[in-house]
């Protein structure tokens, strides 16, 4: 039990540490070139903080999806585009673990990724779909021997180019239906990503996520057997909404942060004055509550319901309801956190290169309603909502 | 009880296939039943049985083929019943 607590606060203090020491530094430059936050990665890898997630009998550090959360958090404080590429990996992970049941060839995978730090990426939206995650038009077609083979058009994948392998939804089958989807995994080295645009974006820049087609040959092994539909009820699309949204929180807390210090460094510089930008700080303050009352109840309810082996709650409309609200929320409280923070700080907040900068928080919050359009999820929920019962 | 099942399909399910070529046990989801009809036959099930589903069976693996609807509303009806 200690041994175990130990571990989880010891990762989290390395991830602390990384994020002060390696992510804060290079946060601007990774924003202003919209280059990748290798440094960060680097240092994540060195700590073996990608295979965190990962069972220690295959090599990981078997740590709870409490700490991965609060290192998203730590991350997403001093960078984003650090802490959204942490996270990805992170649902790529859990998504895996938690569906590892008869496939023996993703268990030694697992290992593999512990062993070298594979980071993964997703390629899940697809050109067509109308931004349903839930339907797809590539499928998994044939090939030589027991391999098979696909081609995927892809209208972003998060830093595809310096991923080291894929995690891809497909149709089953040349003749499957849209619904009726799997979860490939590909190696770089079975993949070919060619480029199909740029990433020259408003906020989230080092994510690097520009569009792709996707082409790959992988033997069978290497396709979940678990339905994509299950996988993404109970691991992937609650995990995703959870984790995003501590990065979120984390922006938004640094956000609010400096809108803070900028207010007692004008309270020091006027003792005794009123001090508007004070009243509004405390608007600022009441969203940025609310903001993390959301994302810490989600995720308790997430790690509740993934204690049942079932996990009955999860697959529930109720379930679906539950963890689509919190990304709609989240992503709306955090753009208003750091509208408020910019609103707090004035110019010198407006300004990239003060200590009250908040244009980068704001831009990198921006992202969170459109990643997975809230419009779409909102029009999910409404379906929703017409049968659930307890909502 | 399955017949008024397969109508709810039939007229809800916006299925791609002519919902009697499926068997009792085939995968409705599979044959291209989208999660967004798949409300609208639970809704019109509701309406037929004269039931409502709680929670704990709205979900996924309950609705994915005309035998597990017909256990669902059996154990439903029973619960009534006692």
């Amino acid at each position: 039990m200690t041994a175990i607590a130990d571990r989880e606060a010891l990762l989290l203090q390395a991830v602390r540490e990384i994020a002060r020491d390696v992510a804060s530094p290079t946060a601007d430059e990774v924003d202003r070139q919209a280059r990748f936050p290798s440094e960060a990665i680097a240092a994540l890898r060195e700590c073996s903080a990608l295979s965190a997630l990962v069972p220690p009998e295959l090599g990981g550090g078997g740590v709870s999806f409490q700490t991965i959360a609060a290192c998203c958090l730590e991350l997403g404080r001093c960078c984003g585009a650090t802490g959204m590429v942490f996270a990805m990996h992170q649902i790529q992970v859990a998504t895996i673990v938690r569906h590892l049941g008869p496939d023996p060839w993703f268990e030694s995978y697992l290992a593999e990724l512990s062993e070298q730090q594979r980071l993964i990426a997703s390629v899940t939206s697809e050109i067509g779909t109308g931004g349903d995650m839930g339907r797809s038009i590539a499928a998994l077609g044939p090939a030589d021997g027991d391999n098979l083979t696909f081609e995927k058009q892809a209208p972003t994948v998060s830093y595809g180019e310096h991923a080291d392998d894929l995690l891809t939804t497909l149709r089953r089958t040349p003749e499957s239906e849209p619904g009726d989807q799997v979860v490939a995994l590909s190696r770089r080295e079975q993949t070919t990503l060619e480029p199909t645009g740029t990433w020259d974006v408003l906020g989230m820049r080092g994510t690097c996520s520009p569009g792709f087609v996707v082409r790959a040959t992988i033997p069978s092994e290497q396709v979940l057997t678990t339905p994509f539909a299950r996988v993404a009820a109970e691991s992937m699309v609650p995990a995703s909404h959870i984790l995003w949204s501590h990065v979120w929180l984390g922006i938004s807390e640094d956000a609010f942060d400096r809108a803070r210090s900028f207010v007692r460094a004008s309270s020091k510089r006027a003792p005794g004055q009123p001090l508007p930008a004070a009243n509004r700080l405390s608007q600022v303050l009441g969203r940025l509550g609310l903001l993390r009352a959301e994302v810490s109840s989600a995720l308790a309810e997430f790690c509740a319901a993934s204690e049942d082996p079932a996990r009955e709650r999860l697959s529930t409309l109720a379930g679906a309801l539950r963890f689509n609200n919190l990304k709609i929320a989240a992503s709306e409280q955090a753009v208003e956190v750091c509208r408020g923070a910019l609103d707090v700080c004035g110019i010198v907040g407006f300004k990239n290169d003060t200590p009250f900068s908040v244009g980068r928080h704001l831009r990198d919050a921006m992202s969170g309603p459109l990643m997975i359009a809230n419009e779409r999820i909102r029009e999910t929920n409404a379906g929703l909502m017409l049968i659930a019962k307890e909502v | 009880m399955n017949e008024k099942i397969r109508q709810a399909i039939r007229d809800h399910g916006r299925m791609p296939v002519d919902i009697d070529t499926l068997s009792d046990d085939a995968d409705l989801y599979q044959a291209g039943m989208t999660s967004h009809a798949s409300v609208n036959v639970m809704l019109a099930l509701e309406d037929a049985f004269d039931i409502e589903f709680p929670d704990r069976m709205l979900q996924r693996s309950v609705f994915e083929s005309v035998s597990s609807i017909a256990a669902a509303l059996t154990e439903l009806e029973a619960g009534v019943a006692g």
